[in-house]
């Protein structure tokens, strides 16, 4: 069986976010948020977060703040949820949250939630689960969950159809139940039902797919994969036969993951990739929580230290 | 990208009637040392752009500038949303911007962004753009079938203008081409349950189970029928317990000795929903084994339990769980 090749991956990750001119940087440019926290959180699982300037990039995450307390994708963009979030998570990584006024950063997104308990992405408006997620994880990140309304939030999420382990997307899926855990909610889904429903997304590669019938992807190995660990039905699932899809999805050459065997690699995959191997308990890499999409230590050191 | 849709590409400070403008660079450091072509137009373009957005033009030639981003990096919200902004401001024709959705929507088909400003277009545009936006979002499905946000948009289209009229032989259509698309069969239970043509899921099951049995019976081990078989008896375990037809898709796949793992699954559950089966389907299982070591599980559902734990061998835990909750329900 192939192994992880973590010094080839360290060497992609880095050179990615240090090359303002690739066209895939050019086209990321306004999601470099994103593109940040997927590089660093797989740099600090793969043991490597040293190797980046720390100053350089919380100087250039404060530039990304707004007045209202959000955080855009880059320099000069608008804010948005999904970008807050990623800032707040990549701040966690460094252990750099005392930098942020929290009460500025937890206005922007109690001001995102909607009549239903749904959330907004932005001031125009778009409502989606995944935005419910997010404000959930960031304001729990921060430790002031209590700012929105938690049980609306609650009940909207259970009013959207991906838990009843009919057609919903696994994305979705994995947004409403880290919400549920997140907020002490993982009691109003059933299991079991959801539980055989996503462990059915496991074909015969041993990959995971997203929906019945389509292709294995690599990123399902996260949404998929986290769901089923929260739910605590992981079992459920071959774990050594997505170990090994997942290890066949690198490009062992010249580092970074991609979404099936033998296509071109790129940072979400890489990501994703990696922490799924890290729920797998691969060895060699750090522990990563399920909910919070973070390192386990990380996420420790917010709630238990002193 | 669709090059019809940048102005040729042009350099902006070459231009005419851009001389009146400074253009706002990005204020993050050093420029890189080796510009590509691209990239330099790209820079360029977003100059502009924060220059106009700064100074809250909504004017023709911002509109194009947004264009022109757009074509550039369709990612970027924020060149989206003022977009809308200039759009609204001139009272721009939707209809064009709609065709000009639709140019880009192939290179673009799952970006969040794209969808959400063509959302916007079409509430502007009211029920008059259903029709025509439905048959583009058909268009937009014959290139990828499966395209998670042209499903979700034409389901609210659907639901926000009508439509419905021809949707269940759209769906029909798309299975025929192929039978494995899940998106299909998930829109198909889409206008199954809430077509306001159709008389509700109750009135449509018997017709539906007689489409999907024979979609079975075509290729047992698509997982998409089976699903849409459950789907169609949602809370109303009984009924599907009771129909006879649903049994007996079972019995005829097992009996083919292939492809029946799908088929053991809803036998699995019928029995564990009360189904009283006839001995024609314990032999049927029984004619599975082809090992003889241990006998069979005199109890039926232990049984198929055994069978799944190694032909479904990646679920093989899971089968061992379900196994063992028979026998604690058994007692």
């Amino acid at each position: 069986m192939a192994e992880l090749a973590v010094d080839k991956h360290v060497k992609y990750i880095l050179a990615v976010e240090k090359n303002k001119d690739s066209f895939e940087s050019v086209v990321m440019d306004h999601l470099r948020m994103n593109g940040a926290y997927w590089g660093l959180t797989a740099l600090d699982l793969l043991g490597k977060l040293d190797s980046v300037n720390v100053d350089e990039v919380i100087s250039w995450i404060l530039k990304c703040q707004h007045e209202s307390g959000g955080f855009s994708g880059n320099i000069g963009h608008d804010p948005h949820i999904l970008y807050t979030l990623s800032a707040v998570q990549v701040l966690a990584l460094f252990n750099k949250l005392d930098v942020l006024d929290i009460d500025k950063v937890a206005t922007y997104i109690t001001g995102l939630q909607n009549e239903d308990g749904s959330f907004s992405g932005d001031m125009w408006g778009e409502v989606d689960t995944r935005f419910s997620y997010i404000a959930i994880c960031c304001l729990s990140i921060l430790c002031c969950l209590g700012k929105i309304n938690v049980e609306k939030a609650v009940s909207y999420i259970l009013s959207c159809k991906n838990l009843d382990g009919g057609f919903g997307c696994t994305p979705g899926v994995f947004c409403c139940v880290g919400a549920l855990a997140l907020t002490g909610s993982l009691h109003y889904v059933d299991k079991d039902l959801l539980g055989w429903w996503l462990c059915e997304r496991q074909v015969k590669s041993g990959g995971l797919n997203g929906r019945p019938e389509k292709l294995p992807d690599v990123c399902y190995s996260w949404w998929v994969l986290s769901s089923l660990i929260m739910i605590d039905r992981v079992h459920w699932i071959d774990k050594e036969k997505l170990v090994k899809f997942i290890l066949d999805c690198q490009d062992v050459e010249n580092g970074g993951i991609s979404d099936r065997p033998d296509d071109a690699v790129d940072v979400y995959h890489t990501y994703f990739g990696v922490a799924g191997l890290s729920l797998l308990n691969y060895p060699g890499l750090k522990a990563i929580d399920p909910a919070y999409a973070l390192p386990v230590d990380v996420v420790n050191r917010i709630f238990f230290s002193g | 990208m669709d090059s019809r849709e940048d102005d040729g590409g042009e350099p902006l400070s070459r231009m005419a009637e851009w001389r009146d403008v400074t253009p706002l660079p990005q204020d993050d450091g050093p420029n890189p040392v080796v510009p590509i072509a691209y990239k330099e137009e790209f820079r360029e373009t977003m100059d502009y752009f924060r220059a106009i957005y700064k100074a809250d033009e909504r004017s023709p030639r911002a509109l194009r500038l947004t264009r022109r981003a757009i074509h550039l990096n369709p990612g970027n919200y924020t060149v989206w949303h003022f977009r809308r902004l200039v759009l609204e401001a001139l009272n721009a024709d939707l209809d064009e911007e709609l065709d000009f959705l639709q140019r880009i929507a192939n290179s673009n088909s799952k970006n969040y962004q794209l969808w959400h400003h063509r959302r916007w277009v079409v509430e502007r545009l009211g029920a008059n753009a259903g029709a025509k936006e439905l048959n583009l979002i058909k268009k937009i499905l014959s290139l990828d079938a499966k395209n998670y946000h042209a499903w979700s948009h034409r389901q609210w289209v659907l639901q926000a203008l009508g439509g419905w009229e021809d949707e269940l032989d759209y769906c029909q259509q798309l299975l025929e081409e192929d039978i494995f698309n899940n998106s299909a069969w998930n829109q198909r239970y889409f206008v199954v349950t809430r077509s306001p043509f159709l008389g509700g899921l109750k009135a449509m099951r018997a017709s539906e189970v007689r489409y999907t049995v024979e979609a079975i019976l075509a290729n047992p081990n698509n997982e998409c029928p089976w699903r849409y078989l459950r789907g169609l008896y949602k809370d109303d375990i009984k009924a599907l317990v009771n129909d006879p037809e649903i049994s007996s898709v079972c019995l005829k796949v097992i009996n083919t000795k292939n492809n029946y793992v799908f088929a053991l699954k809803m036998l699995l559950d019928l029995l564990c929903h009360g189904f009283q089966p006839c001995h024609e389907f314990r032999d049927s299982v029984v004619a599975l084994r082809t090992s003889d070591t241990d006998p069979l599980d005199p109890d039926l559902s232990m049984a198929i339990c055994d069978i799944l734990e190694h032909v479904d061998s990646l679920r093989a835990s899971y089968w061992i769980w379900r196994k063992n909750k028979l026998s604690v329900a058994a007692v």
